[in-house]
């Protein structure tokens, strides 16, 4: 099976890239755009306990909605294709990026920051200089769960037409091909395996020296 | 709205094998993760290597697992139970194992020095006090778990996907919407309950 | 140095000012400590002097300039500022903490490593060995150390600091005041120091200033403060013993008389008045011995006390 699985994307390079393209493309999309909308949003929260207060809470509900429910419920909104799939991707990825920023920042100890305040620092210089790089790790953390769940998700997005690996496991499935179905299901993990390392070592790196 | 009210007896039907196999995969995780945990939180190794080999089971993506599994066990609810015990290994074992070493060191010393033997400690004073902890790995494992099972039903597995599938193949979107939205509402009924559970459980263990 | 005139901070929803129209000051190179029971103002106060709090109303004057509509970041950069958890920057080395104002002042980087290994030596903090090291890596006495240096890397003419050191364990406390008061008076800086600790205040203030309800009860050096409490509200704050704290301020040497007394037990000279007479209580003797020459005897310390 896996042999046929093999020789299968030989004769089909042009098929199998185009999807393994497709899938890396919106999960690289997917993940950009919620990593810009999160983090600035999640450290402007930390200030404003009020207004964060309803927005982590909508954050961790969308935490537990099931993707593909997500995915499907694109259909009727936005119709098939790359769009409607980067788009619900995207939400998927936001609640674990917004609620690690907001909780890095939080956790700040106000100490350090009374003192910066107090040498004459100014917000910028404090947000810079001090939070950021004491919230990075944890921040980072949340980016490589994001990264996992949009991976994940971008499997399903050939359910609502968005390409990517999952066509050979649905088609496989679909046809009782295992060797197709291989074709999709052994990169799919490959990728989600290998971009969990790469996130792992990125979180390490970028982990100040002095902290954790 | 209306599809829902006329077919309603199929939602519940779908929520109920929904329910089924959703709490058989995390009965079954939560015994296993259990005795791994118990073995972990004794042994920094165990640990180690416990949380490296379901961290790579949690990481590998759904549908692509439920597949994997196929020539292995083919179709149906075995193949969805097995994958959704996968994914939960990480975080029960993980829970379990630091709820148990978070126990104060004073407590447990106390339970020793009242003539507690190991099983004793264990079942009475550590594993009651870890509960919080525990319970909140369960709440994230209960919430991977239902999203699963939606996935799941394209294996044959039954339960709410199965109205999802059925309302994209034939493009009927009262079918997607309903059985989306049946999901979602019982994913966040479920993590909410066991919030509260959670939290009471955490009050009365405080210590202050 | 600094005048306070007619400071008040009256919080929002409070029931009294925080700071009710107090008038301060404190002379250049003067440590001036704020002292009182909690809710009294003095670290309210202190925090107003940097702007970290903005005053209600009143003025506060640092070096002849108001400082009440400068710039706050740029007067915080001139000032010295050390609080009780210290702090300090745990992602930046020792040194990178200690450069922290020189950095933001813009000097240059041979200037700068130049001040930080002047001032670890300054501490008692061997440069090659601690510029480094990152902060978890210290004790909390080598922390607080730390913290000081920082607050004093710009060399600021004024110095805040809050319970600066409170969380240090009594032992090492001692030794921490005394380098402070070392490297105070070798510098001579302007210092508001806050400390609810009256054994604190006696031996690092040159004069203490006791605040009640955000009001000012008595300022005065501690001797005098002891001697002369202005009304029942000192006499109970500085303690029942505060003839015992007043000999913590004079050594044996100032009550000595020529001459000794056979088989008394000979202390050093320098020894305080009040460990002298907790020799004599310890030993039953009427008299005591100083090296060098001289005699203390029990009637000498009431001679002195009246």
């Amino acid at each position: 099976m896996l042999a046929s699985a093999w020789q299968y994307i030989v004769e089909h390079p042009d098929r199998f890239g185009a999807a393994l393209w497709r899938h890396i493309s919106l999960s690289v999309a997917a993940l950009l755009i919620a990593t810009a909308i999160a983090i600035p949003l999640g450290i402007w929260l930390a200030r404003r306990a009020r207004v964060a207060l309803f927005a982590i809470n909508a954050a961790n509900v969308g935490r537990t909605l099931p993707s593909l429910a997500v995915l499907a419920l694109m259909m009727p909104l936005l119709g098939t294709g790359f769009t409607p799939a980067l788009f619900a991707l995207t939400l998927l990825a936001l609640p674990p990026i917004l609620i690690n920023t907001y909780a890095a920042v939080r956790q700040v100890d106000p100490d350090v920051i009374d003192a910066a305040r107090g040498m004459g620092m100014t917000q910028r210089e404090i947000t810079r200089g001090i939070v950021v790089p004491l919230a990075v790790p944890v921040i980072a953390a949340g980016v490589r769960i994001a990264a996992i769940q949009v991976i994940s998700g971008a499997v399903l997005a050939a359910y609502i037409g968005g390409g990517g690996l999952g066509d050979f496991i649905t088609a496989g499935i679909a046809m009782m091909q295992i060797s197709l179905l291989l074709v999709g299901a052994i990169p799919a993990t490959l990728l989600a395996i290998g971009t969990d390392l790469l996130f792992g070592r990125v979180q390490r790196a970028l982990t100040p020296r002095g902290v954790g | 709205m209306t599809w829902f009210l006329r077919n309603w007896d199929q939602v519940a039907i779908a929520l109920g094998e929904h329910l089924l196999i959703a709490g058989t995969a995390l009965a079954v995780a939560f015994v296993l993760s259990l005795a791994i945990g118990i073995a972990a939180a004794r042994s920094q190794r165990v640990f180690d290597a416990a949380l490296a080999v379901s961290g790579i089971l949690y990481t590998i993506p759904t549908l692509a697992f439920l597949a994997l599994l196929i020539p292995l066990v083919g179709l149906g609810k075995v193949n969805a139970i097995i994958c959704m015990v996968a994914f939960s290994l990480m975080i029960l074992v993980r829970n379990i194992a630091t709820g148990i070493r978070e126990v104060p060191a004073e407590v447990t010393d106390a339970a020793r020095g009242m003539g507690m033997s190991r099983r004793e400690i264990l079942w009475k004073v550590e594993l009651p006090l870890a509960m919080p902890v525990i319970v909140a790995g369960l709440r994230i494992s209960a919430v991977t778990v239902i999203s699963v099972t939606v996935v799941a039903a394209y294996v044959n597995a039954g339960g709410l996907g199965t109205i999802i599938f059925n309302g994209i193949a034939s493009d009927h979107p009262p079918k997607i919407v309903t059985g989306a939205v049946a999901a979602c509402l019982l994913a966040i009924a479920v993590d909410l309950s066991l919030a509260a559970l959670e939290r009471r459980l955490k009050a009365s263990r405080a210590v202050a | 140095m600094i005048k306070l005139k007619g400071l008040v901070k009256q919080f929002a929803g409070a029931p009294r000012p925080a700071v009710d129209h107090l008038d301060l000051d404190v002379a250049a190179g003067e440590v001036c400590v704020l002292i009182g029971p909690s809710g009294c103002g003095k670290t309210t106060t202190m925090r107003m002097v940097n702007r970290l709090i903005e005053p209600t109303s009143g003025t506060i004057e640092v070096n002849g300039h108001d400082v009440t509509h400068m710039n706050p970041v740029e007067l915080r950069r001139g000032i010295g500022y050390v609080i009780q958890q210290v702090g300090l920057f745990p992602h930046m080395t020792i040194a990178a903490n200690i450069a922290t104002v020189p950095h933001l002042l813009g000097w240059d980087e041979t200037k700068v490593a130049r001040r930080i290994d002047e001032l670890l030596q300054l501490i008692g903090m061997e440069p090659e060995s601690f510029r480094d090291r990152y902060p978890r890596e210290l004790s909390g006495g080598q922390r607080q150390r730390i913290g000081v240096a920082r607050a004093l890397a710009a060399d600021p003419p004024v110095l805040l600091m809050d319970e600066p050191f409170g969380a240090i364990d009594p032992i090492n406390r001692a030794r921490v005041q005394d380098e402070f008061l070392k490297i105070q008076r070798q510098l001579k800086k302007t210092v508001v120091f806050v400390t609810h600790d009256i054994d604190e205040a006696i031996k690092m203030g040159d004069r203490i200033a006791l605040l009640r309800d955000g009001r000012l009860v008595q300022q005065a050096p501690p001797a005098e403060m002891l001697a002369r409490p202005a009304n029942g509200f000192v006499e109970d704050f500085v303690g029942a013993d505060r003839a015992l704290k007043r000999l913590s301020l004079i050594t044996c040497v100032s009550l000595a008389n020529p001459g000794s007394v056979v088989g008394a037990p000979e202390v050093s000279a320098d020894t305080s008045a009040r460990d002298g007479l907790a020799v004599m209580l310890e030993s039953g003797a009427r008299a005591i011995n100083l090296a060098g020459g001289g005699v203390v005897r029990l009637e000498d310390f009431f001679a002195r006390t009246g």
